[in-house]
């Protein structure tokens, strides 16, 4: 029996039952996509092919045509590249920490969050496979495996091996794990169509839940591996962060060589991670008509998320301040003042406006349940996480020890094209999602919706 | 009602006999299962579209050997990385790196445990696919398709039991069940 605190939201609205969570839900897959789906999609695609052009002339002449130069090695890429594997990192901790700390909230927004991450994680893996130059052998070296020259094994000693091995598996265990919640609502969809009598999509949706029977012994060894597939990704979604963050963190670079790294990029990685999973929530919630699934209260919750993740972050960004000045290393506070005052000051402050100020609005209740309100903050911060990467990467590197050999970033087409290359895949990715997958974890919504929906206010 | 459209799983010549008790709620259900069993019938399984707690207790479950199974492959996927990378570095080719050590353990943890993670995750998830006969291919043994939508289904083996199959009807209904269909495989 389901026990639920009077002191809580009811989480389903509307006095659904549990036959109108599957038809609410089927609907999306079994009907035609909307007009606006396929506007959505068509300006998606657009995007992919226009990035697929840059990327393609990336890979034909090489990372040159990159606006990098000797001092700026590292910028649009690695930002790009940071700020997508934060944005996965909302996914993970809303399937697994959620449920770990038991929190019913997550059920109708996880699977959603989820394909995010997966989507995400492709995004980012796309810039270092790029960086890599010779995208046919760069992910092949990059493995340990015997080779021609000794054989000549990779460095475990380098945080970017450490990263290759995380965010693979990060990606590969979030993929599990997000297909195994899929499993059985596949079925439903399988059952549908049969009792609809369209065959060819009952043998798909069949194939794909794995012929799922809803036995009891299923449903508890699937409980048990749902339990433990959440345990494992909580310390992973961790450590992919913190493993990212050494990739600076254990340099000698001014400015990247702090301890605080680890905890303050995973605050960070949740913080806009959830700021992503509102934006694309508030849309797929009007578009589908989930506003009964996805309530004004989940919302809310969210947006508690990022006050406090948010305020994690601004206080990092204090702290290493501080640090620069009371560690008295000159070139550590040189770096610190010329992020706030030199040539890139306006990213530093957009960054600063972003994170620091905008989260602190939702303190105030009409604000945090505003969906507009929600939606435009929402957006501030993904841009304002996007500015802490740059940040971080750019501004430390474009002057170092050597004042001759300072410098400025410039990013060229294929930069700014590859970028795009990333949100066009990552949208055609989730509107294809949205319209052939549930968007709603139909047996999850099911088990609480007795509890939620009887309750009166 | 159409029939699913894949026979391959359903075994023609066996020709079993099932009587289906059929639940609209869960907390109905989870007393139903206990009176059914109070009465000495066995039953087959219990068809959920969601997961119902205590549901695996009321039927008298073991609990599973998942757990078991994903620490084994958990620590295997942990020998196995620490060997390669001790191996590979250490012995086979060392390599000088700003006159560190040829094999040291701190930096090999995050690989490690990123490899123990994948090795535990991948192991269980294979590990429930077979133990739970679950395939891409192959139709599932269907009692009844509104079992995924908002029925839980409850399935007696007429064969398994003394009772007849009017006793047993009665009994089910008695138990909640809104209704009790014959279902023949």
């Amino acid at each position: 029996m389901q026990v639920t605190s009077s002191i809580r939201e009811t989480l389903v609205t509307g006095g659904k039952t549990v036959r109108d969570v599957s038809e609410d839900i089927s609907k999306q897959v079994e009907g035609k996509p909307s007009n606006l789906w396929w506007m959505a999609f068509g300006i998606s695609v657009v995007l992919l092919l226009y990035g697929a052009y840059c990327f393609w002339i990336l890979l034909w002449n090489g990372v040159g045509v990159w606006g990098l130069n000797k001092t700026v090695g590292w910028a649009w890429d690695i930002t790009n590249f940071v700020w997508w594997v934060g944005i996965g990192h909302a996914g993970t901790l809303i399937s697994a920490i959620l449920l770990l700390f038991r929190q019913r909230w997550r059920m109708s927004i996880n699977r959603a969050a989820e394909a995010m991450t997966i989507f995400a994680v492709i995004c980012a893996a796309s810039f270092p496979l790029a960086h890599m130059g010779r995208l046919w052998i760069g992910p092949v070296w990059s493995l340990p495996l015997p080779n021609a020259f000794g054989s000549l094994w990779v460095n475990f000693n380098s945080p970017l091996l450490w990263d290759v091995f995380a965010i693979s598996t990060y990606f590969s265990v979030s993929l599990v794990f997000w297909y195994m919640g899929l499993v059985p609502d596949f079925a439903v969809i399988r059952d549908r169509a049969v009792r609809m009598g369209n065959n060819t999509r009952a043998l798909i949706y069949n194939a794909l839940s794995f012929g799922w029977s809803g036995g009891a012994k299923t449903w508890m060894r699937y409980e048990s591996v749902a339990l433990i597939l959440a345990g494992l990704s909580t310390p992973l979604v961790l450590s992919v962060h913190t493993i990212v963050s050494m990739d600076f963190a254990t340099s000698v670079i001014p400015g990247w060589h702090t301890t605080i790294f680890p905890p303050y990029f995973v605050a960070g990685a949740i913080f806009s991670g959830f700021a992503m999973v509102l934006t694309l929530l508030l849309v797929t919630r009007k578009v589908f008509h989930l506003e009964d699934y996805i309530t004004i209260y989940h919302v809310e919750l969210m947006n508690i998320i990022i006050i406090v993740t948010g305020s994690i972050v601004g206080i990092a960004y204090i702290t290493e301040f501080f640090i620069a000045w009371y560690g008295q290393v000159p070139a550590e506070q040189y770096a610190f003042i010329n992020r706030a005052t030199g040539p890139y000051w306006w990213a530093y402050w957009s960054m600063m406006t972003c994170n620091v100020i905008s989260p602190q609005l939702f303190w105030f209740k009409k604000i945090r349940t505003n969906l507009v309100a929600t939606f435009i903050i929402s957006i501030i911060v993904n841009i304002g996480m996007w500015f802490e990467r740059f940040v971080i990467i750019v501004t430390s590197l474009h002057r170092d020890y050597v004042p001759s050999s300072w410098s400025m970033f410039h990013p060229t087409m294929y930069d700014i094209g590859q970028y795009l290359f990333t949100f066009g895949l990552f949208f055609s990715a989730f509107l294809l999602f949205a319209k052939f997958f549930p968007v709603i974890n139909m047996a999850e919504v099911k088990s609480i919706v007795k509890a939620t929906s009887e309750k009166k206010h | 009602m159409l029939r699913p459209p894949l026979k391959r799983n359903i075994n023609m010549d066996s020709n079993k006999h099932f009587i289906c008790g059929v639940y609209d709620d869960e907390d109905v259900l989870l007393s139903a299962v206990e009176k059914v069993r109070d009465k000495g019938v066995r039953i087959q399984e219990v068809y959920s579209p969601f997961p119902v707690h205590g549901l695996d207790e009321a039927l008298g479950y073991r609990r599973t050997r998942l757990p078991i199974a994903a620490f084994m492959f958990g620590i295997t996927g942990t020998i196995l990385a620490l060997f390669t990378q001790t191996w590979m570095l250490g012995y086979d080719w060392p390599m000088d790196i700003g006159g560190k050590n040829y094999a040291s353990l701190p930096p090999f943890i995050p690989v490690t445990f990123e490899f123990t993670v994948l090795l535990s995750a991948f192991g269980m998830v294979g590990t429930f696919f077979i133990v739970s006969n679950m395939k891409p291919y192959g139709w599932p043994r269907t009692f009844d398709l509104r079992s995924t939508d908002d029925k839980h289904i409850m399935a007696i083996d007429l064969a398994d039991n003394k009772l007849s199959k009017d006793e047993l009807g009665r009994i089910l209904k008695d138990s909640g069940a809104t209704e009790v269909n014959d279902k023949n495989f």
